[in-house]
């Protein structure tokens, strides 16, 4: 029993924050838009499918329009040829947005180390979880994605997010 | 010491190809590459040579040809004989800058347009990084490609460009599909790749010969293992050795696993681009199951590095064999599971039957190998033709289609998954007991409480991991049948630790080459589902 209008209707009510609401309908209804390159847009199949079920964390809608969606996962190595697709496709998400890097080539650019890999997909577009791996375990997607889940508590709808970052695409 | 076959100069060289292919029946061109000797320690005729690989008719024998060229990198272009040549000169272009004269379209094809430079030289540094910062428009391709189609000016600019990929769902992976559309009729198709070029063929010059085995994993990731086997057993016939037969048992069993895995995958998502989603769950339990045994036996679920030259890493687990039973057992029901569902079924006959269809003779010309060629009716399976590790021995069957359309890719997938069942069975029962590694200190690691416990021992380790495998100098082809067909390796050795180059044959690369000529004409959404039947691994065709 609440004070206010919860003490009068019962338990027909509930009075909470509106910022409240929204993080809670948002975090456990993630849309991911996944962009799977290589090996690790394989093992995604694997978390999306019947044993692993991301559908258990909401997040199972999985759209390939980033106008869609509001988290996205690079699954896989990105070549420098890859790399304006990437910031293109990022920057068509709507705001509120967050990034996973899945895998060892999404963070650093993994065991390639050469001419034509880019090293982390964090000198392109902002990210917020990393997953190690080679390819990540099935679990360990899951554990980012509700990481990703804890962090969008701390949205508000009034505020603007801060974007400070600057990538190497971003002149 | 291993050499070509044919060494000839290059102004009789398009000669000698076009009479191979006539007289001799050489009919099939495997693959092209060039070798830059810069830095090789004896001394020879010319810094570039060109190397081509051809198989004949009865698919037994492979002819390599090479020639060396002179100052001016200059050589007439076979791609008038040979469809598979189109890709494969463009990949030569695009990576030493070797120039084919009359060649339809000389342009990059897996680094970007603003690259400068020739990645496979000797003298381009492995860690020199270029950026890019646009993506091309493909219009220099495609309005040549609608004129030569008879397109007016006008007419082309009422047609419909529209791009499928790079990051687009039914590409299952990094494929840029151009498409000029009139309503849903594909008029013309370019094919653009190159996104997962994550140099693969540098890599290999860099790393000593047991370190480029993580390397093969990510080429299919979807049968890491069947790379694994097929870059090892390269190295392994250039050594002159042959692995214990328990050791090739195992790598039967875990290769064959890996292909179910792989044809799981691919009709698994093609159903998936056809809207059958219940299929893809039904089937997914059968692989997730194998992926545990797959965790179990190597540590790793999709990248394995379950072999080692000489060997493999570890035997089997006790258990084992009631795993891979049970394993194989849901394989079936979830085969039987969905064909229950589209083999009976108007709608999947419809949109599957005699739609996308390539033709024997094409197929042969354009380089393609494996379900896709045997779809088409072409009885060519490595493991028949050139057997290995006592697969004429086993008593399976080759799977062929009559039509080549998608159809029968997709039936002879999932025939050839209860062909390696049959496969995987035998060989379980026939498993010998004995070791799994040979006996050679200069290839194989020592075990470890040699390592610990006296010098010899650390010594070797310390030996085989810093200076790697002395591998005999010479060049060598060998190929294996993979999940996508012929997977080779041709391999310079110049004596020492690290190769002086590896090339793969990557079988899906020059499937996709002819994959704009397969769907033109074709409707929209069946070039789609053309695409999903065909199986085309990013890793591998861009490496």
């Amino acid at each position: 029993m609440g004070l206010g209008a919860e003490a009068i209707f019962g338990d027909s009510v509930v009075t909470t924050k509106l910022d409240q609401a929204v993080n809670w309908a948002r975090s456990y209804s993630m849309w991911p838009m996944v962009f799977g390159t290589a090996c690790c847009g394989i093992e995604f199949m694997s978390v999306a499918a019947s044993k692993h079920d991301l559908s258990r964390f909401g997040a199972e809608v999985v759209r390939f329009s980033p106008r869609q969606a509001d988290l996205m996962i690079v699954a896989g190595t990105i070549s420098y040829k890859q790399a304006p697709v990437l910031k293109k496709i990022y920057d068509q998400m709507c705001e509120p947005k967050w990034v996973i890097a899945m895998g060892a080539c999404a963070s650093s650019g993994g065991f390639y180390d050469n001419y034509t890999t880019v090293q982390g997909i964090d000198t392109i577009i902002p990210v917020d979880e990393y997953i190690a791996g080679c390819p990540p375990r099935p679990e360990a997607v899951l554990d980012a994605i509700i990481r990703i889940q804890e962090r969008s508590q701390d949205e508000s709808i009034i505020k603007d997010r801060i974007k400070k970052y600057k990538g190497y695409l971003d002149v | 010491m291993f050499k070509p076959d044919m060494i000839v100069a290059p102004n009789i060289l398009k000669q000698t190809l076009i009479n191979l292919k006539n007289r001799d029946n050489f009919t099939l061109l495997l693959d092209i590459t060039a070798v830059d000797y810069l830095k090789y320690p004896s001394k020879l005729e010319s810094r570039f040579a060109l190397v081509y690989i051809l198989r004949d008719e009865s698919f037994k024998k492979t002819i390599s040809v090479k020639t060396f060229l002179d100052e001016s990198l200059t050589i007439d272009s076979v791609s008038d004989i040979f469809y598979s040549a189109n890709w494969g000169e463009r990949e030569t272009f695009d990576q030493y800058g070797i120039i084919f004269k009359n060649h339809p379209n000389l342009k990059r094809i897996l680094n970007h347009h603003e690259f400068v430079g020739h990645p496979l030289r000797k003298d381009y540094s492995i860690t020199h990084h270029q950026p890019c910062t646009e993506t091309e428009s493909l219009m220099d391709e495609m309005t040549p490609l609608l004129t030569s189609k008879g397109f007016t000016e006008k007419e082309q600019g009422e047609l419909m460009l529209i791009n499928i990929g790079p990051s687009h769902p039914s590409s299952h992976g990094t494929i840029r599909n151009f498409m000029a559309l009139e309503g849903e009729t594909i008029k013309a198709c370019v094919t653009e790749i190159g996104y997962l070029h994550r140099g693969f063929e540098k890599s290999c010059e860099n790393h000593n010969y047991s370190q480029i085995i993580p390397y093969t994993d990510r080429l299919n990731y979807c049968s890491a293992i069947l790379n694994n086997i097929g870059y090892c057993k390269t190295i392994e016939e250039m050594l002159g050795l042959e692995i214990t037969p328990r050791a090739q048992y195992i790598r039967v069993i875990i290769g064959e696993l890996s292909r179910i895995i792989d044809h799981v995958v691919c009709n698994a998502a093609n159903m998936v681009d056809l809207g059958g989603l219940t299929s893809f769950w039904f089937i997914f339990s059968a692989r997730d199951k194998a992926y545990d045994l797959l965790s179990k036996l190597t540590g790793a679920r999709l990248t394995n590095s379950y072999t080692r030259i000489g060997g493999l890493t570890h035997d089997l687990y006790d258990g084992f064999a009631a795993d891979l039973d049970d394993v194989l057992k849901s394989v079936e029901k979830g085969i039987d599971e969905v064909l229950s569902l589209v083999e009976h079924n108007r709608i999947f006959h419809d949109r599957t039957q005699d739609i996308g269809v390539i033709t024997k003779e094409f197929a042969l010309s354009a380089g393609i190998t494996g379900v896709n060629l045997r779809a088409s009716g072409v009885n060519y399976d490595l493991r028949k033709t050139n057997p290995y590790y006592f697969y004429d021995t086993f008593d399976f069957d080759v799977i062929l289609g009559s039509h080549g359309d998608i159809y029968d890719r997709f039936m002879c997938k999932f025939e050839e998954m209860r062909q390696s069942i049959r496969i995987i069975q035998q060989a379980m029962e026939r498993l010998p007991k004995g070791e799994i590694n040979i006996i050679a200190p200069n290839i194989v690691l020592p075990k470890k409480e040699d390592v610990y416990g006296n010098i010899e021992g650390l010594m070797n380790q310390f030996k085989l991991t810093f200076e790697g495998i002395k591998v005999p100098e010479g060049e060598f082809y060998s190929a294996s049948e993979a999940a996508n067909g012929e997977l080779g390796f041709y391999v310079v050795s110049d004596g020492s630790g690290t190769p002086y180059k590896v090339k793969c044959r990557p079988p899906s690369y020059y499937a996709l080459s002819a994959f704009s000529k397969i769907v033109e004409g074709d409707m929209l959404a069946d070039a789609v589902v053309t695409m999903a039947s065909m199986n085309f691994i990013a890793g591998e065709f861009d490496r």
